[in-house]
């Protein structure tokens, strides 16, 4: 046997080898042969959130303006009013043309990251800097990951995955789990928490009938009905707007339970710095109304009995235990930046995904079982030995989704299913060629020869194209679609391979070890 | 002696038959337009944002029932169909907003009970998302078919990128005319697998190119029809059996593979069929036109030449 042809049978050894080692290589995770089964084959919650991040720039903006305001009441600069214009804008009213001139000058000292125009003698915007605008609406978006991170990982899912798609969009998947609404719930909620004092010199009804002083607020407190999870009644409380206390200053949120009246409440641990101004805060105003307020939502509104000290405060509701823990995990985690919504979900349960892969398999292996009776039927020794690359192939597929870690999703399945049929095609083409070398009456090395030869540019050219459309495919595929670019790129790289290299490679070792007149094709 | 479907030395003229089969062709497409422009295309909610839950029933239950209790949800206008078996049922709406599956679920949970329904697949896709994934579909085709007329016109000439391309835009009419037709939904695995078609027939009618080129070098002397038709003769065999071996697991997936692919493998077991019957019968009488005519035009071109110099 020639050296050239001992070295093919050592690379194809080699490649075997490294394929059976990625597929039987032990791994913490037991999954069989190695294999990451997408989201459709395992069940599981897919999502793609978007973040408002232009949000997050607004709020910035109006807690940017009102510090500035603040600042120049202390200077004895005047303004009346400041009223948003856009995201990035703010009008202001000034008391008269002479506090617009202090204004200016105050603001291009103290501010320079703001800028300021003028309007009319009365009035002037202040806007914030177009990069600034967009560094903020980044740092939201990055920021929302983050959190969201943290969140999903109390949430206690094996190997998740979050990221970020383009610019203000998460994708979040999450295998094994088959609840999309906890999980919404959970991932969505913005989680801003913040402690108000309770105006106690208006009652809500007078506020609801026009008569809200400057600098407060009429929030609810929504009674929820548990199964229907419709909102029962709305009770308005007035607040003043300014938040005296908020959830940055928290370091934990845990569920208790309330020994008294069995009833789950959450309990909070204010950083040392939250907790002196919590205490300061509760000595100061004992005897009012401190409301607890969650997104916006007034969750209770307790009378302050005595200074609290050590830092610590509870939430208490009509929870349940449920919802007291996910209330505790938003906290935790940290309020998002910005408002995030769903834009597309797509949640798979387990039984559906052991379908999948029961009915994948079943048609694999009725396709595959035809393919190799024909082939062999058909070109007989030849076919015989097509069908062993065709086992390789698939082989080879696998250990290479295993290998890069890709996922076999419900469409990779159908590509690999598909290769079978297509990786047939290259020993199709070369044993046609061969056949049509001995009619010419070229010896069995000759045709053998010849038709590899002929057939290889041949293959070539075809195989190229079908790899085009399946980079195409991955470049704009997500999730399953993807995953069906990724086997069918294998199994044509593979089908090379095997059907050209390997088959050849055998052929050849035949031919050198006995005296071959006629072929079985 | 070897087995043979093909007979060896079989001589079929089908350049000579050209306008039949165009015609043919050209009566698909257009029946397929018609449907497409009265029916349009189904299109899922992929593409046209909305939610859709499936569900599986551990006793059949009458649809109306069903409808029936989903209406207290007041979701507007609710599909709900069999998918696959009488127990697995497939409820989509329009609407696409974040809490529309959970109320779909309420609703069937507190009229059936929990040990009667399992949910098995909620997707919900907002109109944002429909739109830039249809979006991008649109362009992921026109980028493959880009890229494939690169290819080809590198790797042969112009004129064989041409009728490729033909052929491609053939395939993937009769394809899309098949979904106008049954009325069967295109989401994005059928996207995928148009492009998987893009690149099955495109394999298929390059397979015929090559042999038509060989030919052509070594026949340098011989009518450009007769060297394609020998060709398209001589590999004939090759792409009866190769079609044939991909229908075979195409056929199995369509009736094996679930209730989730059906779609997807109704669109390859069309494009398969499209794509052997298209590189055959459609892209090399178009290379054996376009030779023609690019003829005609030196030869005019002569004629001008000789007639100015008269």
């Amino acid at each position: 046997m020639s050296k050239i042809l001992l070295w093919k049978y050592a690379a194809i050894v080699v490649v075997i080898g490294a394929a059976l080692y990625f597929l039987l290589a032990p791994n913490e995770k037991d999954k069989p042969f190695n294999l990451n089964l997408g989201l459709d084959l395992q069940g599981g919650v897919h999502l793609v959130m978007g973040v408002q991040a232009k949000g997050a720039v607004a709020n910035h903006v109006s807690r940017l303006v009102d510090e500035v305001l603040a600042e120049a009441k202390t200077n004895k600069i005047y303004t009346l009013s400041a009223r948003s214009m856009s995201p990035t804008r703010q009008e202001i009213t000034f008391a008269a043309p002479r506090e617009r001139e202090k204004f200016k000058e105050f603001v291009a000292r103290e501010y320079p990251g703001l800028i300021y125009a003028d309007v009319d003698e009365r009035h002037g915007t202040l806007s914030l800097a177009a990069e600034e605008a967009k560094r903020i609406e980044d740092f939201a978006v990055e920021q929302s990951l983050e959190i969201i991170r943290n969140r999903v990982d109390a949430l206690g899912v094996a190997e998740p995955t979050l990221q970020r798609q383009g610019k203000d969009r998460l994708l979040i998947q999450l295998p094994g789990l088959d609840d999309p609404d906890a999980a919404k719930r959970l991932i969505g909620r913005t989680a801003v928490l913040e402690f108000k004092m309770v105006d106690e010199e208006v009652t809500p009804e007078e506020a609801l009938a026009g008569k809200l002083p400057p600098g407060d607020e009429i929030l609810y407190e929504r009674t929820v009905d548990k199964v229907t999870n419709q909102v029962l009644k709305r009770t308005p409380l007035v607040v003043k707007k300014r938040a005296v206390l908020t959830g940055d200053m928290l370091t934990d949120a845990r569920v208790n339970i309330d020994r008294q009246y069995n009833q789950p409440y959450v309990g909070l641990q204010f950083s040392s710095v939250g907790g002196r101004k919590f205490a300061d805060l509760t000595q100061a105003n004992v005897g009012k109304r401190m409301a607890i307020i969650l997104d916006g939502n007034v969750y209770s509104a307790p009378v302050i009995r005595e200074r609290i000290g050590g830092g610590r405060a509870q939430i208490s509701g009509s929870f349940t235990m449920e919802e007291a823990r996910e209330l505790a995990i938003v906290l935790r985690a940290g309020a998002l930046p910005a408002e995030v919504s769903v834009l597309e979900e797509r949640t798979v349960g387990p039984s559906l995904g052991a379908d999948s892969v029961a009915a994948g398999k079943l048609s694999m292996i009725v396709g595959g079982v035809l393919v190799i009776v024909f082939m062999a039927v058909y070109y007989r020794f030849f076919g015989l030995v097509a069908n062993l690359a065709l086992v390789l192939n698939i082989i080879l597929i696998l250990a290479g989704l295993a290998g890069l870690g890709a996922t076999l999703t419900l469409p990779g399945i159908a590509g690999m299913i598909l290769t079978v049929g297509m990786a047939v095609d290259a020993n199709v083409i070369i044993f046609e060629r061969i056949r049509e070398e001995l009619r010419m009456g070229k010896t069995a090395a000759g045709a053998i020869e010849g038709g590899y030869d002929k057939a290889f540019s041949t293959i070539l050219d075809a195989n190229v194209t079908t790899l085009i459309a399946a980079l195409v495919l991955f470049q704009f595929g997500s999730g399953p679609v993807k995953g069906f670019a990724v086997t069918l790129s294998l199994g044509t790289v593979a089908s090379m391979f095997t059907a050209i290299f390997c088959t050849r490679a055998l052929f050849d070792g035949v031919l050198a070890t006995r005296e071959v007149r006629t072929l079985s094709i | 002696m070897s087995f043979t479907i093909i007979p060896v030395g079989t001589e079929i003229d089908f350049l000579g038959r050209t306008r039949l089969f165009v015609a043919i062709s050209l009566l698909l497409i257009g029946g397929g337009m018609v449907a497409l422009f009265l029916n349009g295309l189904n299109q899922g909610i992929d593409f046209k944002g909305g939610t859709v839950v499936q569900i599986r029933t551990q006793e059949v239950v009458p649809l109306d029932e069903v409808r029936d209790a989903l209406r207290t949800v007041g979701l507007g206008d609710v599909v709900i169909q069999e998918y696959g078996s009488p127990r697995d049922l497939l409820i989509r709406t329009a609407a696409g907003d974040e809490e529309v599956g959970a109320k779909i679920k309420a609703s069937l949970l507190k009229q059936f009970g929990d040990k009667q329904v399992e949910v098995e697949r909620q997707e919900q896709v907002g109109p944002q998302v429909g739109a830039d994934l249809r979006e991008q579909a649109i362009l992921a085709i026109v980028y493959a078919l880009a890229m494939v007329v690169i290819y080809i016109t590198v790797r042969f000439e112009f004129k064989y990128a041409v009728a490729a391309i033909i052929a491609l835009i053939h395939d993937v009419a009769l394809t899309v005319g098949a979904f106008a037709v049954t009325g069967l939904e295109v989401d994005l695995t059928v996207v995928a697998a148009v492009l998987t078609i893009v690149g099955y027939s495109l394999n298929d009618t390059i397979v015929v190119f090559d042999r038509i080129r060989e030919n052509h070098r070594e026949n340098i002397q011989l009518p450009v029809t007769d060297v394609i038709n020998r060709s398209v003769n001589e590999t004939l065999s090759r792409t009866v059996l190769t079609s044939g071996t991909t229908l075979v697991v195409v056929i199995a997936l369509f009736f094996l593979g679930g209730e989730v692919i059906h779609d997807f493998a109704f669109a390859l077991l069309v494009g398969i069929a499209v794509g052997t019957y298209s590189s055959i019968f459609i892209a090399s009488p178009v290379v054996a036109l376009w030779d023609r005519m690019g003829r005609k035009d030196e030869e005019a071109d002569g004629d001008a030449v000789s007639s100015s110099r008269a």
